[in-house]
């Protein structure tokens, strides 16, 4: 479990980044994820109390804060509508509705999973993340470096894209063997494997969704898989052109229950 | 730390290191109800509401409920009382280790989502295991529960 010898309710964002460029702070969000992985840390930043739990709408995109819990996300109505339900889709399976309620979309988004059913929907969505020190960055750029000690306070997800998300599992809770994603972008759909078992990315752009199989298939091809206790490489290799092509009709048509 | 919290309707003070659970801070106000399964967020165990929606008390921060609302199943007893029943009439446990987890997330779901579907309850409580029902009681005692809110609602 992970040990603290000081919690700080950080009363500023400027507090709470001042504090974590010593390395022997940590930033504490649903403090799901941290609290299993044993982390010794002197100062652990809390930023529960900063007002970034909620989901803000401009004309053009939602602005959603880094505390936001992610059940809050999969039973937002805008969100949903917009998406074709994609939100409650891609978390209604991450364990139960207990963990939902308290883990966020920032401790998501910046721990940078590979099996994350989160950041694989957020990048077909062409996600931003807005980071206290940085500012604005793409999530797939973001997705690719190495954890830092800025804060990530908002994501900010462009508005009016469909998108649809497939996962196969080894039992419901479980992490996702392979996740795939789509989302609508002009001339076709956007495709993000997650759970390769490597950090999601970007399989192809622009595809007609009504694409022959064949087509999946070859782009499956380009994507570097591997193997892991959940599955082979050549099991996901098989797995995920029909992921793909799933996630793509689920743009399209809208995504199912599970 | 010193933390101040209102726990099952009473405004209670109690000392934490700073890494402590919520778990832990209730065990140690002598909370039997709440009990540690896998203290990994997988299991449901621990679930306690706070500020009126479930949540895993073995990975709640004890720091973060300083000024917040808890409610565990002593302080749920007249509800508890008439879903265990009905759990009970279903066959729906052996050990019963689970089964106060369980009802706070029911709890949590009634008030949520009273006319949940069958589909709906699996979805809600799909984060709380239980090693010796096999599930199929604890759907039937829960739409029992929820049926006879409606009797009382209508
Ligand atoms: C048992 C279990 C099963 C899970 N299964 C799935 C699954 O199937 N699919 C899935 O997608 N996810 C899954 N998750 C991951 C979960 O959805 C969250 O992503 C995870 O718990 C992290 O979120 P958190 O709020 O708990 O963050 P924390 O645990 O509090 O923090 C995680 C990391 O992020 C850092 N951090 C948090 N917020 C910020 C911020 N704003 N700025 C900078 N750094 C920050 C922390 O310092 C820490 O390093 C699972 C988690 C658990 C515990
Ligand atoms: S003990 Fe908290 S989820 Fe298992
Ligand atoms: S009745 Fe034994 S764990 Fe559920």
């Amino acid at each position: 479990m992970a040990t603290y010898q000081n919690y700080v309710m950080a009363q500023s964002l400027e507090e709470a980044y001042a504090l974590n460029q010593k390395k022997s702070s940590v930033i504490v969000a649903g403090n799901m994820w941290l609290r299993m992985c044993g982390l010794r840390r002197q100062t652990a930043i809390d930023l529960s109390g900063l007002g970034l739990d909620r989901v803000e709408e401009t004309e053009d995109a939602f602005v959603i804060g880094a505390m936001t819990p992610l059940r809050a996300l999969e039973t937002h109505d805008a969100l949903n509508r917009e998406t074709g339900g994609a939100f409650a889709a891609a978390l209604a399976p991450i364990v139960g509705t207990q963990l939902r309620n308290t883990a966020t979309l920032g401790g998501s988004v910046y721990s940078r999973f590979g099996f994350s059913d989160v950041s694989t929907l957020l990048l077909a969505l062409d996600a931003a993340v807005v980071l206290h020190h940085r500012g604005e960055v793409p999530l797939a750029v973001y997705q690719q470096e190495p954890w830092d000690r800025d804060i990530l306070t908002h994501v900010r997800i462009p508005k009016g894209v469909r998108a649809g998300i497939v996962s196969v599992r080894q039992s419901k809770t479980d992490i996702p063997t392979l996740v795939c994603a789509a989302a609508m972008e002009p001339g076709g759909v956007r495709l993000v494997m997650g759970a390769r078992p490597a950090r999601a990315m970007i399989a192809a752009e622009g595809v007609d969704p009504d694409a022959p199989t064949a087509v999946f298939e070859e782009i499956t091809q380009r994507v570097p898989l591997g193997g892991n206790l959940r599955a082979s490489e050549a099991y996901r290799r098989k797995v995920a052109p029909v992921l793909l092509q799933r996630a793509a009709r689920a743009c399209v048509e809208g995504n199912h229950d599970d | 730390m010193t933390i101040e919290f209102t726990l099952n309707g009473r405004r209670v003070t109690a000392q934490a290191d700073a890494d402590a659970s919520l778990y832990q801070v209730l065990r140690a106000l002598h909370i039997a109800s709440v009990k540690c399964g896998c203290e990994t967020a997988n299991c449901g165990l621990c679930t306690v509401h706070m500020d009126g929606r479930a949540v895993l008390s073995c990975s709640v921060p004890a720091a973060r409920v300083q000024e917040h609302d808890i409610v565990t199943l002593e302080g749920l007893q007249e509800e508890a009382k008439a879903l265990g029943g009905c759990l009970a009439d279903e066959g729906a446990e052996q050990c019963g280790f689970c089964v106060p987890g369980l009802m706070m997330n029911v709890l949590a779901l009634a008030r949520e989502n009273p006319d949940a579907t069958d589909a709906e309850i699996d979805a809600y409580l799909a984060g709380n295991l239980c090693r010796c029902s096999g599930y199929m009681g604890q759907r039937r005692g829960i739409r029992r529960y929820l049926d006879s809110l409606k009797g009382v609602r209508a």
